[in-house]
């Protein structure tokens, strides 16, 4: 059956139905040479190459960034990337929603191509983190939480997933272990990446063994700071032909919403932004979690992966930890969830983290993810949350031909 | 000094932090004897604030229990004063954040005050001025202090943290203050100088013409004007910079160990400086009966004494409870730490940030 | 560095814990809400003031290692979620007791702490944190 034919029309309205034509980032890591507008040239550069568009030919540049103005003293970073990029007469625009900002700054993205508004788009996602030391940088991803009502009184970023943690532990008897085994199996993902920011296994003694972050979070539940960029190519499937690369098309977005602080959510073991955005985009591609081959989500900490797992439908409700112990999300077994490692070894350039999903969601389609390829790979999902889990946003793609 | 109008207290309530360190915890850093250093000074333990705790964070926990006690709203309180010699700002008063905590701002008078450990009791006697006056009906005054000894300073084994509210009134008093006198001079016997971390004091000068002296005539002159005795009353409470001071100046006085008993509470927490004698005196007022007389003395270095006659009253049943902790509560719940830890809660450790 | 009005605005909510009650389903709220989340513009010029009590439960907590640049010298310090007796929930530090005695759905009550200052000579920031019920 062809793609097309599945989209529910109630969901999709008139849009026309977008491709991702062209991938693109950088390493990951600490990449202490490299500027936020030399990583942001070098992403899109690829992609636009990848995709073999013209400069010309983009109409419109979104990127996807969650504190350039505290982290390099930059604000209105998207047109001095483009600039950089040889593109100074292209309007661009940043996209700022926490950690999802990659994610959001896709879907805008998608919607003015989906339109018909523009033709042909660039999305980007761009951090750089390690221009302030450590404790700034964190202090920084906290803002992304409520700051007058958690951060203030003492509630790290870490803390606030750490009592969620907590919380699911309580009700579903989730265990250490298996929070642990989140870190184990993404880091296992993570040496098959070359792009990767961790690129070898870590054994589950030392994942347990290492020092409390937050309780019961250790350093290896929590994903590092990372310097990176990503971008992707738009356009109309119907114009994708005329592009270097087989389509991969966005067959499904979904947005999720929530209260911003944590304490104001009455299901802490579950983020309802999540659940709602996965439903969303999977009932526009009219698809089910079963149907999807793979997924990437956001584990910048291992209980995030957790709750993604059960919030997204691919185990029930309190599974999510005995399933990742059971090897159900490891690569070639039920659902890899995290092919790329993740967060927690790819690495966590936080508003670049929703594009280097989607790059590997194409690399997947594509059949051209290397040692990490899930075989046959038709449709994944990829799930990216901002802040705390205040808003979520969730895509599902799909090879188009 | 006798009021024109009744006025005694209906309420009242004492925080004391619950980290302790022991004089030999103390001694053994600085290579002297410290068991038998606090033996000498009867001191068995002192109390410490966490790092998240200071005179206003002190005195705002003895503030609304004592406002619960005296079952007063915060807006009926007119006037609040808060004597330390810790006040965290120099500048900048503790009275109105303890104000704004109790829901006692906008319509009321506030001011800080510092007498070394007597800013308490002073606090007491400008309440009952006011009240009796009648430019108040309920006036709250707290002592309260987060003192620190200069680190081997023999100040050290003893400076503590700690401080009781009491709410100053005319009617539904759970306390009668029958009479208070005052003996002031220009002693200076322990100072501390703007600026300076740590005070100082002129050792062994600190006793005789200093705390004995001032003691001793304040209570004296309470004796000749109200022709009282210590046998008249029931329970005695003196300013406890050590435990041996109090216990010398109450048989100096004619008082006996079972009078001074339940108000000594140096001996389990140390000095709490102008919290002393406000917690010594909450402490004695837990135990007291309607119609139990108690006599207390207060002495602030620099140098005075504030001397108080205080009959209980029967409202003492009703308002005992009321929800809030007895200080023997507050005290019993004890952790002790190391001098490491002690170190590190009192900013003696330079992070290189402060 | 934030100025001290975004600070000295809050006073009531750091220091009483007063909140909102809506006028029309009453359930309450802290911070205080404008509009109330379940009924909406029903709500709207309806919001009441509310003080908490102060008394509550845990509802989930963590120990944390690594803190924010104010609370380093409070590390290890306990953070928790806490539910109040008038079903709002709130977050803030748990202090004067140790983490092993800690357990979901015990007894909190409030008290005011020191939370941080601007600086050694800035404006010191105090507000509510929790205590066990002994």
């Amino acid at each position: 059956m062809q793609n097309s034919e599945k989209r529910s029309t109630q969901e999709s309205g008139n849009l026309r139905e977008v491709a991702i034509i062209g991938i693109g980032e950088t390493r990951i890591g600490e990449l202490w040479d490299q500027s936020l507008r030399e990583l942001g040239i070098n992403a899109g550069l690829s992609a636009i190459k990848d995709a073999g568009v013209k400069g010309e030919e983009i109409e419109k540049i979104y990127i996807g960034n969650m504190s350039a103005g505290r982290l390099i003293n930059q604000e209105h970073i998207a047109p001095m990337i483009a600039d950089y990029a040889g593109l100074d007469d292209i309007p661009a625009v940043r996209i700022e929603s926490g950690g999802a900002s990659g994610g959001m700054a896709l879907t805008e993205g998608y919607l003015s191509v989906a339109s018909g508004l523009h033709d042909v788009v660039v999305v980007g996602g761009a951090e750089k983190m390690t221009d302030v030391g450590d404790e700034e940088a964190k202090k920084i991803l906290s803002s992304t939480a409520d700051w007058e009502w958690e951060s203030v009184f003492g509630a790290t970023f870490d803390s606030l997933y750490a009592m969620m943690a907590r919380y699911h532990m309580f009700t579903h008897g989730t265990t250490k272990e298996q929070l642990a085994a989140v870190s184990v199996k993404n880091h296992a993902h993570g040496a098959l990446n070359p792009n990767a920011q961790f690129q070898r296994e870590v054994p589950l003694k030392i994942v347990m063994g290492s020092p409390i972050v937050s309780d019961p979070l250790t350093m290896f539940d929590c994903a590092p700071l990372s310097d990176g960029a990503a971008a992707v190519v738009l356009c109309p499937v119907d114009m994708a032909d005329s592009f270097n690369k087989d389509p991969v098309a966005i067959l499904g977005t979904g947005m999720g919403a929530d209260h911003m602080a944590v304490h104001d959510r009455r299901e802490l073991d579950a983020m309802k932004a999540t659940r709602s955005a996965g439903d969303k985009a999977l009932s526009m591609a009219g698809l089910k979690p079963e149907d999807m081959d793979f997924a990437e989500v956001h584990d910048n900490y291992t209980i995030s992966e957790i709750m993604a797992i059960e919030d997204l439908g691919f185990f029930p409700k309190g599974d999510g930890g005995p399933a990742t112990e059971r090897g159900d999300t490891s690569l070639h077994n039920k659902i890899p969830i995290n092919t790329s490692g993740g967060l927690k070894a790819k690495g966590q350039p936080v508003g670049a983290v929703g594009i280097n999903q989607a790059v590997e969601a194409v690399l997947q389609l594509r059949g051209e993810a290397g040692d990490r390829q899930v075989e046959d790979a038709e449709y994944g999902l990829i799930h990216n949350i901002g802040g705390t889990g205040a808003s979520a946003v969730v895509h599902v793609l799909g090879r188009w031909r | 000094m006798k009021t024109n109008k009744k006025v005694g207290i209906k309420g009242y309530a004492g925080y004391v932090p619950r980290y302790r360190i022991t004089p030999k915890e103390i001694g053994e850093v600085w290579g002297k004897d410290g068991e038998r250093m606090g033996k000498g000074l009867n001191i068995i333990s002192k109390s410490i604030p966490s790092p998240d705790e200071d005179v206003i964070s002190i005195s705002i926990q003895a503030a609304k229990w004592a406002v619960m006690r005296s079952e007063i709203l915060g807006e009926d309180i007119g006037a609040i004063y808060v004597g330390s010699e810790s006040h965290p700002y120099a500048v900048k008063p503790t009275a109105t954040i303890v104000a704004a905590a109790v829901g006692a701002t906008p319509y009321l008078t506030a001011a800080d005050y510092e007498f070394a450990c007597k800013a308490g009791t002073a606090a007491i006697q400008t309440c009952m001025g006011l009240v009796a006056s009648g430019m108040i009906n309920n006036g709250m005054a707290i002592g309260a202090d987060t003192s620190q000894g200069a680190p081997g300073d023999a100040l050290e084994y003893s400076a503590s943290a700690g401080g009781a509210a009491f709410i100053i009134g005319s009617d539904d008093l759970l306390a009668e203050i029958n009479y208070t006198t005052s003996f002031t001079t220009d002693t200076p016997d322990f100072w501390r100088r703007e600026g300076k971390k740590y005070p100082s004091h002129g050792g062994r000068f600190t006793g005789q013409p200093a705390y004995f002296k001032h003691i001793a005539g304040c209570t004296q002159v309470l004796f000749e004007e109200t022709g009282a005795e210590p046998d008249d009353f029931d329970y005695a409470v003196f300013h406890q910079p050590n435990g041996k001071f109090p216990i010398k100046i109450a048989k100096k006085l004619g008082f006996t160990m079972e009078q001074i008993g339940p108000g000594l509470l140096v001996p389990r927490i140390g000095n709490t400086y102008s919290g002393a004698v406000p917690l010594g005196l909450a402490a004695t007022l837990d135990v007291a009966e309607p119609g139990d007389r108690i006599m207390v003395t207060a002495y602030g270095s620099g140098a005075g004494s504030d001397s108080f006659d205080i009959t209980v009253t029967d409202g003492i049943l009703d308002k005992r409870e009321n929800g809030v902790p007895s200080i023997e509560q507050v005290i019993s719940d004890e952790v002790f730490i190391s001098y490491a830890k002690y170190a590190k809660f009192r900013e003696k450790i330079d992070t290189g940030e402060w | 560095m934030m100025t001290i009005p975004r600070f000295w605005r809050e006073i009531r909510q750091r220091y009483k814990g007063v909140g909102v009650e809506c006028g029309n389903c009453e359930r309450v709220y802290f911070p205080p809400r404008e509009v109330c989340p379940h009924c909406r513009r029903e709500s709207i010029g309806k919001m009441k003031e509310r003080e908490l009590s102060g008394k509550g439960r845990l509802v989930t907590f963590t120990e944390i290692h690594e803190p924010m640049p104010d609370f380093k010298m409070m590390v290890p310090y306990i953070m928790a979620i806490v539910e109040m007796d008038e079903d709002v929930r709130m977050t803030g530090q748990l202090v004067d007791i140790d983490y092993d005695e800690v357990e979901q759905g015990m007894e909190v009550d409030v008290t005011i702490r020191r939370l941080g200052e601007e600086s050694p000579s800035g404006i010191i920031y105090y507000g509510y944190k929790f205590v066990p019920v002994r």
